[in-house]
């Protein structure tokens, strides 16, 4: 029989983290803090909403870019959040989660040989989709002195003359780092000079903590060499729903357009909906999510530095990103052991990229009761290290 | 910081104070002040518990009680609602505008109890107009709180990226 398989699918490995996953998934009893996703209920004036969507018959394909009705209040959203101005009409188009997003943006700009420049640790995908549209990965390992942001000279390093897209994936799963707007303006004037293109994946926007989050798509000259990724998937605690959106100048979102007709049709008719009412009545709830998650943030932190595990303060997303190197281990031995002995299943740092070597992702997506539990076997088994050495 | 502490502790009056401060991010001994504080104000009125009778088998009859009265001269309504909540039974008291005057809830043992309450204690305050009893047939929500629902599965993955 002859090969079934492409080249390319057979040079991406699948994830080397799926191994400790398994054991993690089998173990009944053990306390995780592993997912990546919100703990909460979608709210339910959103579910309310599907519920009567489907009710009302409202179960055919939408417009392959997606509900007008929809596309305006995100646009409107957009604008009054963040400074963004977005037309609805050619500049923006809903997607399956913003995870379609990134692809079909890849795949709408990228030719062979192009060089995609990721920083990590990040999230899994923007790696393997890069190669599946043909491009070249090029990665930028970031350092946990500039808590895990970017900085302009770092940039610079990794720009080749075949450098096209730069990934932004800030607020960052898994460190929680953010970007703030005097890093951003750094990093745009390289973007420029190199006359980069940026994708920004901002689906955590909603979620950062005593500081504001800022897009790089509002600064002066930014718009039209930008797409912009945001979904309803964490904010709105809307995972399973499948919904995200991205905005584009015309002439690049025409094109993705044309990706996403082909391959999806048209995102989840009745999660267009229901985010309707997500996006336009639902700031209270977004905003109670976000003190909470805030307070379980306070609450690890200061566990973490009590316990002497040094940890930099991460202002977005609802991850922690502690650093374990001094006990000798790397993480992913880290994570077995803290698994097998005290039964809590957190993420190795390697699982989002090298960089991540010496560190954790812990998620905070979790009651404080179960946050204190996993953080009471986590120091017991610290101190057990700490008196082996 | 006031309304920080409110908020967290009306939703969990049952935090100790030291990690009360760690999570809304303020200082311990501020915290700790401004909680005596609020409390000599008559901010903070009470730490209550929020229970399930039903749940615990043991019976209990409320009532919401529709009152209909005569303001009276110089006092407006708060005479006669004081009249009526002084008594223990009483779980509250409030001013409604609509329909009638005050919602009266009450809390007994029996149907004969909350309805003996009715008929010797608050039809026969003098500015009393009228009253129409409402029995509870069933808690749904309390206090914020659903009452009708369990403890929850958590039915996440174990581990995602």
């Amino acid at each position: 029989m002859r090969e079934p398989l492409s080249k390319t699918i057979q040079t991406i490995q699948p994830s080397g983290i799926r191994k400790f996953f398994d054991i993690v998934s089998e173990m009944e009893d053990a306390i995780s803090l592993g997912v990546g996703e919100p703990d909460f209920d979608t709210p339910w004036r959103i579910r309310d909403e599907a519920i009567y969507s489907l009710e009302q018959g409202r179960t055919f394909y939408t417009s392959n870019a997606g509900l007008k009705e929809l596309k305006v209040e995100i646009t409107k959203y957009l604008e009054s959040r963040f400074g963004l101005d977005y037309d609805p009409i050619n500049e923006m188009m809903v997607t399956v989660g913003g995870s379609e997003a990134i692809d079909v943006a890849l795949r709408a700009m990228l030719d062979p040989g192009d060089e995609v420049l990721i920083p990590q640790p990040s999230y899994v995908s923007y790696l393997p989709c890069t190669i599946l549209a043909g491009g070249t990965p090029v990665v930028i390992p970031l350092k946990a002195e500039n808590e895990f942001r970017l900085t302009a000279d770092e940039l610079r390093e990794y720009i080749t003359d075949k450098s096209k897209i730069l990934v932004l994936p800030f607020p960052n799963n898994p460190t929680g780092a953010i970007m703030e707007r005097t890093d951003l303006e750094a990093i745009a004037e390289v973007v420029k000079e190199n006359d980069l293109f940026v994708l920004t994946d901002e689906i955590y926007a909603e979620l950062t903590y005593d500081r504001d989050h800022y897009s790089i798509a509002a600064l002066p000259g930014m718009k039209e060499r930008t797409v912009y990724i945001n979904g309803f998937s964490k904010a709105y605690a809307m995972t399973g729903w499948r919904l995200g959106y991205a905005c584009a100048p015309e002439r690049i979102l025409k094109q993705m357009l044309k990706i996403h007709q082909f391959a999806i049709m048209c995102a989840p008719t009745t999660s267009q909906y229901a985010a309707v009412v997500a996006v336009r009545d639902c700031d209270d709830e977004v905003a109670a999510m976000r003190e909470e998650y805030n307070e379980r943030r306070r609450y690890l932190l200061h566990r973490f530095r009590e316990m002497g595990l040094e940890c930099f303060e991460p202002y977005g997303a609802f991850y922690m990103f502690p650093c374990i190197s001094e006990f000798g281990l790397t993480s992913d031995e880290f994570a077995t052991r803290l698994l097998e002995s005290k039964k809590v299943a957190v993420v190795p740092g390697t699982a989002f990229g090298d960089s991540g070597e010496g560190h954790l992702r812990i998620s905070y997506a979790y009651s404080l009761e179960d946050l204190k539990e996993a953080v009471d076997r986590i120091e017991e088994f610290v101190t057990e290290l700490r008196n082996e050495k | 910081m006031r309304e920080k502490i409110l908020n967290y502790i009306e939703k969990n009056s049952r935090i100790d104070i030291s990690e009360l401060a760690i999570l809304i991010g303020e200082d311990e001994v501020a915290v700790m002040n401004a909680l005596e504080e609020m409390r000599l104000e008559h901010i903070i009125c009470g730490y209550h518990t929020l229970i399930n009778w039903e749940r615990a088998g043991i019976e209990k009859v409320t009532a919401m009680i529709e009152v209909r009265v005569t303001p009276q001269r110089g006092m407006g309504f708060d005479k006669v609602a004081a009249h009526i909540y002084n008594y223990p039974e009483v779980q509250s008291v409030y001013l409604i505008s609509g329909g009638f005057d005050l919602m009266v809830t009450l809390e007994g043992k029996t149907l004969r109890e909350v309805s003996g309450f009715v008929t010797d204690k608050l039809s026969t305050i003098d500015s009393v107009l009228s009253t129409k009893t409402n029995f509870i047939l069933k808690k749904y929500k309390d206090h914020g709180t659903i009452m009708v629902k369990g403890h929850e599965k958590d039915d996440r993955l174990k581990v995602s990226l």
